[in-house]
């Protein structure tokens, strides 16, 4: 028994048991969840006298014999204290083909939401649109750079994309032109806040966008304090009829109506119940990203409180659920069987190496959370260069080169986190964010205990 | 079993055997774009 690692913990009256290196979940009696306790460094068939003596006196000798012998069971399968022999792997973890892109197509936008991360919408570089030009460049970059892919996935992000329709659809007619000569399916998803959307806009992105993320916090009073129109006026009043016209005409369409939620709003389950009221069945309410000095920042004093509202959330989702009246939480998604596989898990996002932004100039960043930042900027689709070891940086940032990642129970989950908010906090892509991992952490606890609960 | 009830039955060390090809979505781009969870894509491989 060696280099193993079990995270238990009890969550809503389950005790709940993941071995990490098979990824099996294990739901346990109190009996077996105490036995744990005393499995350290040798697992032997026969149940110690001296566990006997610990926990003789509180239950029956024979089922201590049996709990005993149910875990060894799962041991002697690989399901439980299994060994860590994945770090071979990392040597896979090389310059990959490109095949994700963040198209920057506005930088500026028609809100001025408080928190925002890219300055407004310019990301502190002035506002631009993005030439059709620039546009066509990145999409022949992409073929060009995405090897045997077949799937491409291209974000028409901003600022605002809306602003820049136009050029929107002329890209997605120019990648569409491409398709069967390269052999390349693309995939569309547009982030937006939602002013600019009207019937001709909601029907073309119904029809052409794989995915569509729509920008709201939740109650109006919420979203209305941080997600302010230019002259000042909360922006829910405009946005929520169209959201609920677009996602009405969307059908079966893969969309998620995305919030955020920052110290003002630590209550924010019932943010996500404003947004199940109004309608929506595929929700996002993510903590925002922010310097920890604004007054609005999840910061380490901020956590207890957000836990309790996670579990709150995910026991009203359970009771909803259980009326036939659930609704998916993004973050609470969790594939036990069918998720990606171990050496996907190994660096998760892929920024920098299959993932880059691209800006309305042209200019390649790792991913959208890096554009602005000068020492960042890896090329450019103009000359169409890439800094190869910058991308080998990024290729090679994986949960076994990331020290504090290579002990934690949730690796094969977030995957080493996010490199933006490494490097933001931390000031190295390889230094996770503490917050940022005890908030994952705390939501996986909740996913796996959904899961346990529909048992 | 009396004691105890497993949840899942894959192991996610046999899913290195046919693993790698790259063909899932940059977890980024789902949603999120400020955060990284990777458990709950979907995998892509048409050859596994």
């Amino acid at each position: 028994m060696e280099n193993y690692l079990i995270h238990k913990y009890s969550l809503n009256g389950f005790n709940i048991v993941l071995d990490v290196h098979s990824g099996a979940v294990h739901i346990v009696d109190e009996l077996s969840y105490r036995l744990l306790d005393y499995i350290k460094n040798d697992f032997v068939k026969d149940c110690p006298d001296e566990i006997y003596q610990a926990l003789d006196k509180e239950y029956p000798h024979a089922d201590i014999t049996e709990a005993y012998g149910e875990l060894y069971k799962l041991y002697e399968d690989g399901v439980l204290f299994s060994a860590d022999d994945y770090e071979p792997f990392k040597e896979m973890m090389v310059n990959s083909p490109i095949k994700s892109m963040c198209l920057h197509i506005a930088h500026d936008c028609n809100l001025r939401c408080s928190y925002c991360f890219a300055s407004t919408g310019d990301f502190g570089k002035g506002r631009k649109l993005m030439p059709f030009e620039i546009g066509k460049k990145a999409i022949d970059f992409l073929i060009e750079h995405s090897g045997a892919r077949k799937n491409l996935e291209l974000d028409f992000f901003g600022g605002e994309p809306l602003m820049n329709f136009e050029v929107v659809k002329q890209i997605v007619d120019y990648a569409r032109s491409k398709e069967k000569e390269h052999n390349k399916l693309f995939r569309f998803t547009l982030t937006t806040n939602g002013v600019l959307l009207d019937d001709e806009k909601i029907d073309y992105i119904n029809k052409e966008m794989y995915n569509i993320v729509l920008s709201l916090d939740g109650r109006k009073e919420v979203n209305d304090k941080v997600r302010k129109c230019v002259n000042g006026s909360g922006s829910y009043d405009i946005i929520v009829p169209k959201f609920k016209r677009l996602v009405e005409k969307r059908g079966d369409g893969q969309y998620y109506v995305r919030g955020t939620f920052t110290k003002f709003n630590e209550d924010f389950t019932n943010d996500v119940m404003e947004l199940r009221r109004l309608g929506f069945d595929q929700v996002s309410v993510e903590p925002v990203v922010s310097d920890l000095e604004n007054d609005y920042a999840i910061t380490e004093k901020e956590l207890p409180r957000v836990f309790e509202e996670y579990e709150r959330l995910a026991k009203l989702l359970l009771e909803l659920k259980a009326k036939k009246e659930g609704i998916n939480f993004f973050h609470f998604m969790i594939d036990l069987e069918q998720g990606p596989c171990a050496i996907k898990r190994l660096r998760g996002c892929g920024c920098g190496n299959e993932y880059i932004a691209v800006t309305p100039d042209g200019d390649i960043y790792p991913c959208h959370q890096f554009v602005g930042m000068e020492e960042w900027k890896m090329g450019s689709v103009l000359d169409n260069t890439i800094n190869k070891e910058m991308k080998n940086t990024f290729a090679r940032a994986n949960i076994y080169g990331k020290q504090e990642c290579k002990e934690c129970w949730a690796k094969f989950y977030c995957s080493g986190g996010c490199n933006a908010n490494n490097m933001q906090y931390r000031g190295d892509i390889l230094k996770p964010h503490r917050i940022s991992c005890e908030l994952e952490k705390k939501r996986l606890e909740c996913a796996i205990m959904m899961k346990a609960a529909q048992l | 079993m009396k004691h105890i009830k497993t949840l899942n039955t894959a192991n996610l060390k046999k899913s290195t055997a046919k693993g790698g090809c790259g063909e899932c979505q940059a977890s980024c781009q789902s949603a999120c774009k400020t955060s990284c969870t990777v458990a709950n894509q979907k995998c892509e491989n048409a050859n596994k």
